[in-house]
């Protein structure tokens, strides 16, 4: 949402400017650019997409001028993963074994190696985010900033070149690198980091990076051993079932879902240390907690509402009922409860304070539950991501 | 208050629906965590007889099918429906309403408001202050005061309130598909007597028309087995441990079934030719079905939703492999099949349960390597004259472990138990021909004494005298029996029980070292019986022969006198169909369209009011606020029109 106003003699009233009045030279080239690139793509490759893939081409080129005006950091961002991935997947020269030999892949942007810089970025990240709050320094602040940004563009560099190489092993093998626990980790931590990221600017504090890259932290942990321990990272062909076109749309809004969650339950977390007089010269305000707390939750609790019904017309295709009480599906139920009396006790009965802060912090739990658990304890229909 | 008027209260209430939502989160994941649906002889197993009748009777098998799940969705939808009941007309009247009544007393006990003092211009003051409200997006109403004051009063974000209503309803509608879709009709009906559970393993045409469903049933969720050729028109709804006939009106039947694999042999796709025959069509409809895709005929979606063996032919060679019969007996089979092997009291009854043409596993040891495709195994039950079955999983071809290949072969005495395996290695050819060979001559006593002969005349130097060679190849002989009589173990047996404690461990170190040099001496005799000249006995032999020895001890636990080695198949294969009736998917569907767009309205509209009064006496504007959520956004929204509106009053 813009919130710039315009101060120009003409604006005496100081009213509100129009959406696309606000618009300047760059967000116009931007959208030029990406639109121009959607074509090009679009007459490059049209032979070989149907029109589902034409309406995600054409799809994303405006939903993405439109996230880059409205947020105008992505514009940046975009730019940012578009070259580094074409400069790497150009390097490939077709070849998967390019990963080992090109200097620029096997220690920088292979997408492996992305991924890995990504990880160490945001445990820096993390770092320095904690000594920004103790030290009170507003330059180590900016620069935790900036080390986030860089992990969230190295992870989505590393997921564009992972998409490639799929392909590189077989065509028929290709797919979007949303399909399995090691790249939707991924997707967790740069989906968490982002929204992190907007709020910070939004409500122009840096105290609760370090809170948040907590979560991401713990991802990217999780990511590790998946690697190491587990060597999970591996790209897999899809089983029949996975081979959908919801699955594009469902995975991602269920983890702008997990991602909100997580976050609130961090800035929960940052809201009672500030209950107890923890931190209480350096956090912010107990009530700007408080009111981001909310707003995470609530934009968590509409994504996971789109994804659970996403998955629901998906169960329907494949497994013949969009509701078969699978393990997996019975747990986004009852997350979603969980938020919506959540909501409801906020909203309706007002209520306020640390009661509702340890809620979303124990409602992270069942998230989290609801994510990996089902996949490590209980046998279901969701055919990807055992442990 | 009366009784009803209580209840109403009662059900209209958020502490009643918080709780119906906490209660009904409870409710689902006792399912999610005991397994729904199994074998109810698994449950038995599982807790005991006295647990398992306390369960069932609480229908935890079957939770979201249980009669208490189905009412606390209905009290789910009651309580929301009376919630919407309840709070709708006020939430429209809002919707509507301006507040153009309020006096100017109470716009000053607001917590948000602000008097300004201004010019005299009225006219001007009113038109800047209307272009203000319309600028941000508010709508308004002026009323003239007698007094000569005129109040603004405005208002944005009134949809905010239809979000309420559009959440609210979805769910009522979601519910009430969703209970459309379940089996409502059906419980009433088993309530009442008219239908019953099948639990008996009978032919379709066979199953009473209680527990039939007619072709009219509104909604089913049914499975159906084709095999590749057959066709049907009934298929089976599963209800707790038994099921029900769901008739159809049309036939299906089954062309073909493919699947495809990847390179590295994990499966790509399922697919399924069906041809749907229906006296309705001119000519029946050919089409395929894939996972994803399913068909949509007469409001029936066909699903591809399994797969198994639909019959498949089988050739073996069956070894007797404690016999000292060097030649295997041909036999044939087919899944789902029983043929019988030998006659009187060793009979033997083989039961073929499955056959896989494609198995994909990871035999490396730690796990790391890349799972592969390992070709066919055949599962199948083999039973004595006493009616005891023991099952076993063979495959077809030997399976790399360890870097050597092997005949690998799973045993079983009953479902609980892991298989247990045999491994019998390959031969040279990578055929089990050797190994059987050797197993025969082994076992064959009447060759023992060439066997020890031949061995004395490596073992020991030419010199040595007639008495000692003989005292040794006596020796050597007994080993070979006790050995043929119950492999190492039957020697431990031997040492047991002539062997001075202290001596035995060196005594089974020389045993050893013989029956490996012996089973040298038996492997080249094997194959100089079978016609091979100039047998070589090199590295790869000598491990061949310590695994031969170590698989003929394992025999004597393989359960059965006989080893069926899979020789050639014929696969036919069956498409496992999923067949639904679903009319409340629409409105499920509907209903979630409804509910996002209510959820985004509830969340991202915010009403706010505003009512300006102006008092061209006093010269004075009074400025008030209000809103339905009162949070930090409205609180920064007020501060920023009161300084806005300051600068314009004040200009
Ligand atoms: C499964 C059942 C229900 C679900 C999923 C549900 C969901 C919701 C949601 C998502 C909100 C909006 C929160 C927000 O603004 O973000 C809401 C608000 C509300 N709900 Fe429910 N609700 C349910 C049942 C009920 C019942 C039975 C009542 C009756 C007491 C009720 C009363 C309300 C009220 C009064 C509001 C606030 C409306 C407002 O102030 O704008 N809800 N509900």
């Amino acid at each position: 949402m813009a919130t710039k106003q315009n101060l120009t003699p003409t604006n005496i009233n100081d009213d509100p400017v129009p959406f696309f009045s606000q618009l300047g030279w760059k967000d116009w080239l931007y959208a030029i650019v990406l639109i121009a690139s959607t074509v090009i793509a679009y007459s490059k490759y049209s032979q070989f997409m149907d029109v589902y893939e034409t309406t995600f081409l054409f799809g994303a080129g405006v939903v993405f001028s439109l996230l880059g005006w409205c947020w105008k950091p992505v514009r940046l961002l975009l730019v940012g993963i578009a070259t580094l991935s074409l400069f790497s997947i150009n390097l490939y020269h077709g070849d998967l074994d390019s990963v080992n030999k090109v200097f620029f892949l096997k220690f920088l942007i292979g997408s492996q190696t992305a991924v890995m810089w990504m990880n160490v970025l945001f445990v820096l990240a993390m770092l320095t985010y904690w000594f920004a709050l103790f030290a009170r320094s507003a330059f180590t602040g900016k620069v935790a900033t900036s080390l986030t940004w860089a992990a969230v563009l190295m992870g989505f560099v590393g997921l564009m070149v992972r998409w490639y190489e799929s392909y590189l092993i077989a065509p028929d093998v290709g797919h979007i690198p949303l399909s399995n626990l090691y790249e939707v980790f991924i997707l967790f931590c740069l989906i968490t980091s982002l929204m992190y990221l907007y709020y910070e600017q939004r409500y122009a504090t840096k105290q609760l990076g370090g809170f948040v890259m907590l979560v991401v932290s713990a991802a990217v942990g999780f990511i590790l051993w998946y690697t190491f321990s587990r060597h999970a990272n591996g790209i897999q062909p899809l089983v029949p079932a996975l081979q959908s076109y919801w699955m594009k749309i469902h995975v991602p809004a269920n983890f702008i879902g997990y991602g909100a969650f997580s976050l609130a339950a961090m800035v929960a977390s940052a809201y009672l240390l500030v209950d107890k007089e923890i931190l209480v010269s350096r956090l912010p305000a107990a009530d700007v907690l408080d009111d981001l707390m909310y707003k995470a939750i609530s934009v968590g609790f509409a994504f996971f509402t789109i994804a659970t019904i996403l998955g629901a017309v998906w169960a329907a295709e494949a497994w013949g009922g969009y509701w078969s009480w699978d393990a997996k599906e019975t747990w986004a139920l009852i997350v979603w409860l969980n938020y919506a009396a959540w909501l409801h006790l906020r909203l309706v009965k007002g209520l306020r304070g640390p009661m509702l802060a340890w809620w979303a912090l124990i409602g992270l739990l069942v998230t989290t539950f609801a994510f990996l658990g089902v996949n490590m304890f209980l046998s279901g229909l969701h055919s990807y991501g055992t442990l | 208050m009366t009784n009803s008027k209580r209840l109403y209260e009662l059900l209209s209430s958020m502490r009643f629906a918080v709780s119906v939502l906490t209660v009904l989160g409870i409710a689902s994941i006792i399912g999610t965590v005991l397994k729904q649906n199994e074998p109810y002889a698994n449950y038995v197993i599982q807790f005991g007889q006295f647990w398992f009748d306390l369960f069932e009777m609480l229908g935890l098998y079957d939770v979201y099918h249980s009669a208490w799940f189905l009412v606390i969705l209905v009290f789910l939808v009651a309580s929301t429906s009376l919630c919407i009941y309840r709070n709708t007309p006020l939430m429209l009247k809002e919707l509507r309403a301006y507040r153009e009544q309020v006096t100017e007393k109470s716009l000053h006990a607001f917590s948000h408001q602000h008097e300004y003092a201004t010019g005299e211009n009225l006219d001007k003051t009113k038109q800047d202050l209307s272009h203000f409200l319309t600028a941000r997006g508010f709508r308004f109403r002026t009323v003239k005061h007698k007094d000569g004051s005129e109040l603004i009063a405005a208002k944005a974000g009134s949809y905010q309130r239809l979000g309420y209503i559009f959440t609210h309803a979805a769910i009522v509608i979601i519910c009430i598909g969703g209970l459309m879709d379940g089996n409502v009709p059906l419980k009433v009906e088993e309530l009442f007597g008219q239908k019953t559970v099948e639990s008996r393993d009978i032919p379709a045409n066979e199953v009473p028309k209680k527990s039939r469903l007619s072709v009219s049933n509104l909604s089913f969720r049914a499975n159906m087995t084709l095999p590749e050729g057959a066709s049907a028109d009934v298929a089976f709804q599963r209800v707790r441990d038994g099921y029900m006939v769901q008739e159809l009106p049309f036939s299906i039947a089954l062309t073909d079934f493919r699947i495809e694999h990847y390179p590295t042999g994990q499966p790509k796709s399922f697919e399924s030719d069906l041809v749907i025959i229906d006296p309705d069509l001119k000519e029946p409809l050919k089409h395929t079905i894939s996972v994803n895709h399913p068909l949509i005929y007469k409001g029936i979606a066909i699903y591809q939703s399994d797969f198994q063996d639909g019959g498949s032919k089988l050739n073996f060679d069956v070894w007797g492999i404690l016999s000292a019969e060097a030649k295997p007996i041909p036999v044939e089979g087919a899944i789902f099949g029983k043929t019988e092997f030998g006659a009187g009291a060793d009979g033997l009854q083989l039961e073929f349960i499955d056959f896989r043409k494609f198995n994909i596993l990871n035999l490396s040891l730690d796990g790391k390597g890349k799972p592969h495709n390992v070709g066919p195994n055949v599962t199948f039950k083999v039973r004595d004259t006493a009616g005891q079955a023991k099952e076993y999983v063979n495959y077809m071809q030997p399976l790399q472990l360890d870097g050597r290949y092997y005949f690998v072969s799973g045993m079983r005495s009953s479902p609980q138990e892991e298989f247990k395996y045999l491994r019998i290695p390959a031969d040279s050819n990578f055929e089990m021909q050797g190994f059987m060979r050797m197993r025969a001559v082994l076992f064959n006593k009447a060759l023992h004494q060439e066997i020890a002969h031949r061995f004395a005349l490596k073992a020991l130097k030419p010199g040595d005298d007639a008495a000692i060679k003989t005292k040794f190849e006596a020796s050597v002989v007994q080993l070979l029996g006790a050995f043929g009589d119950g492999g190492f173990a039957e020697i431990a047996k031997l040492i047991d029980a002539s062997v001075p404690k202290a001596q035995r461990e060196a005594a089974a170190q020389t045993y050893i070292k013989i029956i490996t040099g012996v089973a040298s001496e038996a492997y080249q005799l094997s194959q100089e019986r079978a016609g091979i000249k100039n047998v070589k006995v090199d590295e790869n032999t000598q491990a061949f022969l310590q695994d031969s020895l170590n698989a003929i001890s394992d025999l004597f636990f393989y359960g059965e006198p006989i080893y069926l080695q899979m020789t050639k198949f014929e696969q036919r294969e069956a498409s496992g169909l999923q067949l639904t009736r679903s009319p409340g998917k629409n409105l499920v569907y509907s209903g979630s369209v409804l509910l996002v767009l209510g959820i985004f309205a509830m969340i991202y509209i915010r009403e706010r009011r505003i009512w300006l009064l102006i008092k061209p006496q006093q010269q004075t504007v009074l400025f008030a606020m209000s809103a339905n959520r009162k949070n930090r956004d409205f609180e920064i929204e007020f501060n920023r029109y009161q300084s806005q509106l300051s600068a314009l009053l004040q200009r």
